[in-house]
């Protein structure tokens, strides 16, 4: 566990510094270039905002109002029975769909139980684990004009599935076995 | 989709808060709600601006090109189809190298550019090629070494150690993509006795 934690803590300075190196070496006018990318980076965070109001809204309404306690209760010995926590499966249900809606509610869940419980780093590592198969089989396959899709979409749900149950098992093994 | 999911969840919680007399909180949930997604997207623009200059820093320097000849064998076995040298290689590769780094806006036009490629490969039909549902497959389990959103939110809501989910990730989404391409296999020769070719 121990390595585990100082591996993440000293692989993004050390990303970071490679990058730099690199560039530097390869003649990159650095600064104007870091700059130039981080532009980007403001407008990408003020695009969201659109998205995250209309999701959280939808799901604290859905919260708020006590409907989520009851999807909860009906669900909870389906996925007790596989050891897995009922708070995280509308999160797994919704990566599939929209990856912003999922943003949405991996914030939510952060919110309300701590970005340090066990809930939090499950709901941020099955964020971070799939990316959304609709989206990507639609702007993938729409562009070049695919139709016929086969059998890209199971593949890409079973996918899905893989990567929340794994989230599942490393966050318990890493940090609560 | 999203739209049924996103009128199904409101729509619901206005019944269930009729019947539940709970509508003042979802009064006050929605407004406070609108507020708290602001204040988050706000949080998150320190982040990403650093995190999308650096990387801006990386693609200048050619290091995509770098990660694309290292991963040039494994791309050999995962792609049997293409042929030695074809463009669809490059791009496929930029793709993953893109993806591996959290660069979404880089790897997105990179895979469309590997589809295109897929389709000439598969004489322009309309109909997905095996190479073109691994790519897909590849895509849809994401392989990041950074989840860059994720620490930000994480940062925001004044996590001890925001970035402690990194390692977990990344072994996660190992899992995961191994797995998409073990069933895009087995759904690949599934699919051979009836289709032929």
């Amino acid at each position: 566990m121990a390595i585990v934690q100082s591996f993440s803590i000293w692989f993004i300075p050390l990303l970071i510094g490679f990058i730099l190196l690199y560039g530097t070496y390869k003649k990159v006018p650095t600064y104007e270039t870091f700059v130039e990318g981080g532009k980007e980076g403001f407008s990408i965070a003020i695009n969201i905002i659109p998205f995250l109001v209309g999701m959280l809204v939808a799901i604290s309404v859905f919260r708020a109002s006590g409907a989520l306690d009851y999807v909860m209760m009906a669900m909870r010995p389906l996925f007790s029975l596989f050891h897995i926590p009922a708070e995280v499966v509308p999160l797994g249900l919704m990566r599939t769909i929209s990856g912003t809606g999922a943003l949405g509610m991996t914030s939510d869940l952060i919110a309300t139980h701590g970005p340090d419980s066990f809930i939090g780093r499950l709901a941020s590592t099955i964020q971070g684990s799939t990316d959304t198969t609709f989206y990507v089989l639609t702007v993938y396959f729409g562009a070049v004009g695919i139709k016929k899709m086969k059998y890209a979409l199971k593949v890409g749900l079973l996918a899905d599935l893989i990567g929340f149950l794994a989230s599942i098992a490393v966050i318990s093994l890493l940090f609560y076995a | 989709m999203v739209n049924y999911i996103w009128v199904g969840m409101m729509v619901i919680g206005f019944i269930v808060a009729g019947i539940n007399g709970t509508m003042d909180k979802v009064n006050e949930a929605i407004f406070t709600s609108a507020k708290e997604a602001v204040t988050l997207s706000f949080g998150m623009i320190s982040i990403l601006v650093f995190w999308l200059g650096i990387m801006k820093i990386a693609e200048k320097g050619g290091l995509l090109e770098v990660l694309a000849i290292l991963f040039r064998p494994i791309v050999k076995r995962l792609f049997p189809d293409i042929p030695k040298d074809h463009p669809a290689q490059g791009y496929i590769l930029s793709n993953m190298a893109a993806n591996l780094l959290g660069l979404g806006n880089a790897a997105t036009p990179m895979g469309i550019k590997a589809m295109e490629q897929l389709k000439i490969l598969n004489g322009g039909k309309n109909e997905a090629s095996r190479s073109m549902i691994t790519l897909l497959a590849i895509n849809t389990s994401s392989i990041t070494l950074i989840p860059t959103t994720i620490i930000a939110i994480r940062m925001s809501y004044n996590s001890q150690s925001p970035t402690d989910i990194v390692a977990p990730t990344l072994i996660a989404t190992a899992i995961s993509t191994v797995g998409a391409i073990l069933i895009d296999r087995y759904y690949y020769y599934r699919s051979l006795p009836k289709g032929g070719k």
